[in-house]
């Protein structure tokens, strides 16, 4: 696909929603973490959940992913509840990478790449020149070509996370979750991960979810931001829109000065701390 | 779904001769390993009380003549060095799978008790019911195998932080402990069933009943190929529960499908040779360190090297105290208690 072609796929995508949820009750161990929640998560969009820790936001993706059984409600893809679908149907559709995957020891970056592919398999069709193709693509985007026979544990953690991440590209989904995929990352390394996922949206069309710790970030990169404390969403849409201070008291409890971001322009919070 | 974009092309290099290159050394180690296992078990037939000749071990193969030699070899020699063939090959491949499975290096049938399970619920029912038949003892020897497995997973997983490879070690030692006493109980209770089981408690492959092992060897052979068609759903099982299921596998099902093939294995393998140690620890380790994480390769290389590994230690429990023999198990463990300390200090997190 070229593309112009792209672009116009992504301009059609826009207009339509990946994921949505409906009346969707999450809940671990007896306590419910996400209750009767309803939110529609944009096609070929970047969104952000952001949120203070224990707001819920892992579970919300986690439930997204279909990695966790609601107590009530679903979760739909395109019409089709992601419960009623077999797995491997969603698999082909949608990826999610967790916080913190860790890699069986010796597992080199191309059989992590490889194992992307699995959804696309079946005990006729073992391993095609598709398959080959994409782990090839994946690994070539996240610039790990020349360390795809390296193993992952001899990587740095941002090598390692890139690894990952090409597992979930080679997947080969239209929409893609990811839990904190800048954590124990140093700054530079966070950049170059979220730069990397920036240019899968733009230039792929595919609608990224993920959870963000750093707001600053989130503004930065999300087309959508959604802010959620105890569990309900408090404001959803662009950055620019939504952040306040008032919105930062309510879902961090903290005080702060919202500026523009001198680079992208973006919304920037500076916390207000007692050492002013 | 997204299409590769053409500027991509060009960075793409083939790497089909790469694979393809790995692969075809794969095949050939496998096949050096099966070489390897062959030998090991015509060593093994050969090696005796009474000396006997290669060339007359496979004239005893090829062409009965009905004389001692020949007797020995197809009555004695045979069974055993097959069993112990099959019962190194069924607990090493039990160990690839638990080791996979629960992300635990020290995770094996010895371990997490399987393997006491299996005998004390055995020497249960020689106990109670006296002698029963090779059907019945064997379905025991699941059941307590099976009963066991399930307890080690339910107390491994308790508390807050659910199963750590640290706890579900420490359950399967405290029931290893606890059904070790129970047996020993049974057997100051009952002088005969002592007697009858001895050296088999001690895990041994000499001497044992042909009968019962004809019984236990299709539960081995069922369990073997089992293992071996569930290589590339434990391959993507041991990225984590999280990412497997993203991936589209069924998790639930493949952790299901594969403690009922431990049970089968660990089951059939202590029914006929006791719950032989470390087998099921060691090999794992051996065949990642030579071959890496790819499931479908590691189970027949699991089962090769068990296989070897087990022929080899029965060879030298003949040896080693010539003309006494020991039980296997007890070659087995001299063997596997360095390693485990070996693995205990440099491999377990946390």
């Amino acid at each position: 696909m070229n593309a112009e072609n792209s672009a116009v796929t992504a301009q059609a995508l826009s207009q339509r929603i990946a994921l949505t949820t409906r009346k969707l009750t999450l809940a671990y161990d007896g306590a419910s973490v996400i209750s009767d929640l309803d939110l529609a998560i944009p096609a070929g969009k970047i969104t952000v959940l952001v949120g203070s820790n224990g707001c819920g936001k892992s579970t919300l993706l986690r439930g997204l992913a279909r990695l966790l059984k609601p107590r009530h409600g679903t979760v739909y893809l395109d019409s089709a509840s992601i419960f009623k679908l077999s797995t491997k149907e969603v698999a082909k559709r949608l990826g999610i990478l967790p916080q913190g995957p860790v890699a069986p020891e010796g597992l080199t970056v191309r059989e992590l790449v490889a194992q992307g592919r699995y959804p696309h398999q079946n005990w006729l069709q073992q391993w095609s020149k598709e398959d080959e193709w994409m782990v090839e693509q994946a690994l070539s985007i996240t610039d790990m070509i020349e360390l795809a026979d390296r193993s992952l544990d001899t990587l740095s953690g941002g090598q390692r996370q890139r690894a990952w991440i090409a597992m979930s590209l080679s997947q080969n989904t239209d929409i893609l979750l990811l839990d904190e995929p800048t954590t124990f990352l140093d700054l530079a390394h966070q950049i170059e991960v979220l730069d990397l996922l920036y240019d899968l949206n733009q230039t792929q069309g595919r609608t990224i979810v993920m959870v963000l710790h750093d707001l600053n970030q989130a503004c930065r990169y999300a087309d959508c931001l959604v802010a959620i404390a105890q569990g309900q969403v408090v404001a959803q849409g662009e950055p620019a829109q939504i952040m306040t201070e008032a919105l930062v008291r309510e879902v961090f409890g903290l005080e702060s000065r919202i500026i523009q971001d001198p680079v992208a322009g973006t919304p920037l919070c500076i916390p207000v701390g007692r050492r002013r | 779904m997204v299409k590769p974009s053409s500027l991509i092309r060009e960075k793409a290099r083939s790497p089909q001769k790469v694979i393809g290159r790995s692969q075809a050394l794969l095949v050939v180690g496998l096949a050096l390993c099966l070489l390897v296992l062959f030998i090991c078990l015509i060593t093994s037939i050969t090696f005796g009380a009474a000396e006997i000749h290669p060339n007359t071990v496979f004239a005893a193969l090829t062409a009965f003549d009905g004389s001692t030699e020949h007797l020995i070899i197809r009555t004695v020699r045979m069974p055993r060095s097959l069993i112990a063939l099959m019962v190194g090959a069924a607990l090493a491949v039990a160990g690839t799978i638990l080791q996979g499975l629960t992300r635990n290096p020290l995770a094996s049938p010895d371990i997490l008790g399987i393997n006491s399970g299996a005998a004390f619920a055995m020497v249960l029912v020689l106990f109670l019911l006296g002698g029963v038949s090779a059907p019945v003892y064997v379905g025991f020897a699941f059941l307590g195998a099976g009963l066991t497995a399930i307890a080690v997973y339910l107390l491994g997983s308790l508390g807050r932080s659910g199963m750590t490879p640290l706890k579900l070690v420490l359950a399967g030692s405290a029931l290893t402990y606890l059904l070790f006493s129970l047996t020993t109980s049974i057997l100051i209770l009952d002088q005969e069933t002592l007697d009858e089981i001895r050296f088999w408690l001690a895990g041994s492959v000499a001497g044992r009943d042909v009968s019962l092992f004809l019984q236990v060897l299709p539960c081995m052979v069922v369990g073997l190929l089992m293992a071996f068609a569930m290589g590339k759903p434990l391959t993507t099982l041991a990225l984590g529960e999280d990412v497997a299921t993203g991936l589209g596998l069924k998790t639930g099902w493949v952790k299901v499908t594969a403690i009922v093939v431990v049970v089968l294995l660990a089951g059939s393998a202590v029914a006929i040779a006791g719950p032989i140690s470390f087998i099921g620890l060691i090999v794992p380790h051996v065949a990642r360190f030579l071959i890496g994480t790819d499931y479908r390769w590691l189970l027949p290389y699991s089962a090769c090297l068990g296989g070897i590994l087990l022929l080899l230690a029965d060879i030298g429990a003949r040896l080693i105290l010539k003309p006494q023999e020991i039980p296997v198990g007890i070659m087995t463990s001299l063997l596997g208690a360095p390693f485990f300390i070996y693995l205990a200090r440099s491999r377990v997190k946390r």
